[in-house]
């Protein structure tokens, strides 16, 4: 029934205001919002105290763990196809894949941000320039576009250093991030321009790079934001994505290679692949969760003003 | 007279465009660490006619040239239908060959996910609007936000593990072309298809159900049904027309993502499509295929962008107006 009657139609609207529907469930944090700041929160100390932690070697082969299920004696989430702790490896896998999609993004967010932000205070000409750049980066598929850079700079290879092939994977993500974040840091910047503070503050005689720091800037700041966290999520799954392609780092553990090598026992041994698929479920879910909230919030702020 | 200005902007956009994803990957080749020759043909014995081979590979690929004369030849080769070779020890091996036979197989894949999703899209968003607020609708929504956290190949995976092997229902691998026999044709597909479909299951059915929840709101929408309309007419008949247009822009827009979500899941199930091919030249190290296919994907996709812009600028007086206005 689509029309209700006034009566009912008061005690069960049929129809939400639409904005409402939209910002309500994520407005606030909530308890899924720290679950998911608890998680990552937690990942981050992990991946960082990797080292020292009372770990197993991720390296080290255990004959008597090979292909066995989580919960055994001594190895908690089990052994992979050549007998290496998996609670050790899924640990030592998010310290590479957070270093690569982290360092991508801020990558993304130093070079895309700063672009974004000059075209969109400047506008004219720069800004159709840099908004062109933005789109042509755009128009190749992200993952082909990673793809080809790391298979053409850094295919695995036994001459080419681990930390050059990070590099380059580094390098190609945040490639791939810089016209995302670009393109909304520009709108972001443009729309912001526009207000009474910042005339103001041209009047007063403060330069431009004041201007776009102190004014601008801190105004742009959560959309950025939230579209970092996102762009984070994408690159944990582009990291995972090249791994299963036969690019990307194979010396040390990360989510995506141990997916990759897991492959070839998902009919004996479905755990290998399954440990590090769900924490890359709860990552990418978190951080998309965040950045909702962060955006929920962001356009409230905007709505108020 | 605004349009046809709009159109031939886009259309200055579009060479533009395709110029420099162009220009990218024909020197993909030239971008390759040391010498591309001894990359492509492995061989490390200094004979004369190794190095004449060499040699003659070398002019093959211009690479004494100028970098513009050698885009130029790449554009040349190109349009002419020339994707140049494998270089494999037994021989030359045309890539355009496999191109012919990988494209139309990854296409399929493309457009079986599309069809699928939006079938399955279209239903869940109009219901989900007419029921905003209710359990439907947020059991719907909660479900299509945990979907888009999942990573196509850890879905894919789990697919072929549970519906492949575990229940047995479904090869978890392979593919049959339509010809042969298509029952197991559909069979093979319907794995790889509900992969790569899922997460714009989700993307889509947001999108509409948040335009629907609008559109509900509008005058004539309440007016259709102070006619006494029907709720199911005023929804699919009146209310999911003018909805769609952001759908259907977004459905075309996506092929970027269906690309990219078509290479993974290709090599999951072992489709011999583009993605498949991609890996393998990666692997093999051929970046002369690589290079190919990479163009072929990007051309694609720059041209399904420009035509779905174009239609929804032609289509959508609103669109046509605000652009003309700027």
């Amino acid at each position: 029934m689509l029309v209700h009657e006034t009566e009912t139609a008061a005690a069960e609207p049929a129809v939400l205001p639409a904005e409402e529907i939209e910002t309500a469930p994520t407005r606030r944090l909530g308890v899924f919002g720290w679950f998911s700041i608890l998680w990552l929160g937690g990942l981050t100390l992990l991946a960082l105290l990797a080292p020292i932690l009372p770990l197993k070697d991720p390296d080290q082969t255990y004959l008597e763990i090979v292909r066995k299920p989580p919960i055994q004696p001594d190895h908690f989430l089990g052994g992979d196809g050549s007998g290496r702790d998996m609670l050790s490896r899924v640990i030592w896998g998010a310290r590479t894949s957070l270093t690569i999609s982290v360092s991508a993004v801020l990558l993304g967010l130093l070079v895309g941000g700063l672009l974004g932000l000059v075209a969109g205070y400047h506008r004219g000409k720069l800004d159709a320039a840099l908004t062109t750049l933005f789109n042509v980066l755009l128009s190749i598929p992200a993952l082909v576009l990673s793809l080809s850079l790391v298979a053409v700079f850094a295919n695995s290879d036994e001459s080419v250093s681990n930390g050059r092939k990070l590099t380059v994977l580094i390098a190609a993500l945040a490639i791939v991030t810089v016209p995302i974040l670009g393109r909304i840091t520009r709108a972001s910047a443009l729309a912001w321009s526009e207000r009474e503070f910042v005339k103001a503050a041209e009047v007063l005689g403060a330069s431009h790079g004041r201007i776009m720091l102190r004014e601008v800037l801190p105004n742009v700041a959560p959309a950025i934001m939230s579209i970092a966290l996102l762009g984070v999520a994408v690159a944990i799954v582009a990291e995972g994505s090249l791994a299963l392609l036969g690019v990307g780092v194979t010396e040390v553990a990360s989510w995506g290679n141990m997916i990759a090598l897991g492959r070839s026992d998902l009919a004996r041994a479905p755990h290998i692949v399954a440990i590090p698929s769900i924490a890359i479920f709860c990552t990418v879910l978190a951080l998309n969760y965040l950045g909702d909230v962060v955006r929920a919030r962001f356009d409230v702020r905007e709505a108020a003003l | 007279m605004g349009l046809v200005r709009e159109l031939g902007k886009r259309f200055l956009g579009l060479i533009l465009v395709l110029f420099l994803v162009t220009l990218f990957t024909a020197l993909l080749i030239s971008m390759v660490p040391g010498d591309p020759v001894d990359t492509l043909l492995p061989v490390s014995d200094s004979s004369p006619e190794v190095a004449a081979q060499k040699e003659e590979l070398r002019h093959e690929l211009n690479l004494d040239d100028s970098l513009p004369e050698r885009y130029a030849a790449w554009v040349n080769d190109f349009v002419h239908g020339d994707f140049g070779n494998y270089y494999r020890t037994s021989g030359a091996d045309p890539v355009r060959a496999h191109l012919a036979d990988a494209l139309p197989v990854s296409l399929q894949l493309m457009i079986y996910s599309q069809i699928l999703a939006l079938l399955v899209a279209i239903p869940l968003g109009v219901i989900s609007a007419y029921r905003a607020g209710t359990l439907f609708d947020k059991a719907a929504n909660t479900t299509a936000f945990a979907l888009l956290a999942v990573p196509n190949f850890v879905l894919g995976l789990a697919l072929a593990y549970y519906v492949g092997v575990w229940l047995g229902w479904l090869p978890p691998s392979g593919y049959v072309p339509f010809g042969d026999d298509a029952v197991e044709h559909i069979r093979r597909m319907i794995l790889p298809a509900v992969t790569l479909a899922a997460a714009q299951v989700a993307v889509y059915m947001r999108l509409l159900r948040s335009d629907m929840v609008q559109t509900l709101q509008e005058d004539f929408i309440q007016m259709a049904r102070s006619k006494g309309i029907s709720d199911q007419r005023v929804l699919w008949r009146h209310a999911l027309r003018p909805s769609s247009l952001t759908l259907l822009t977004v459905a075309g827009l996506n092929v970027g993502t269906l690309i990219g979500g078509a290479v993974i899941v290709e090599v999951l199930f072992s489709i011999p499509g583009l993605g498949t091919s991609i890996a393998q030249a990666i692997f093999e190290r051929q970046y002369v295929a690589l290079q190919t296919f990479v163009a072929v994907l990007a051309i694609l996709y720059v041209l399904v962008n420009f035509a779905v812009d174009v239609l929804y600028t032609v289509v959508d007086p609103r669109i046509r107006h605000a652009r003309a206005r700027n």
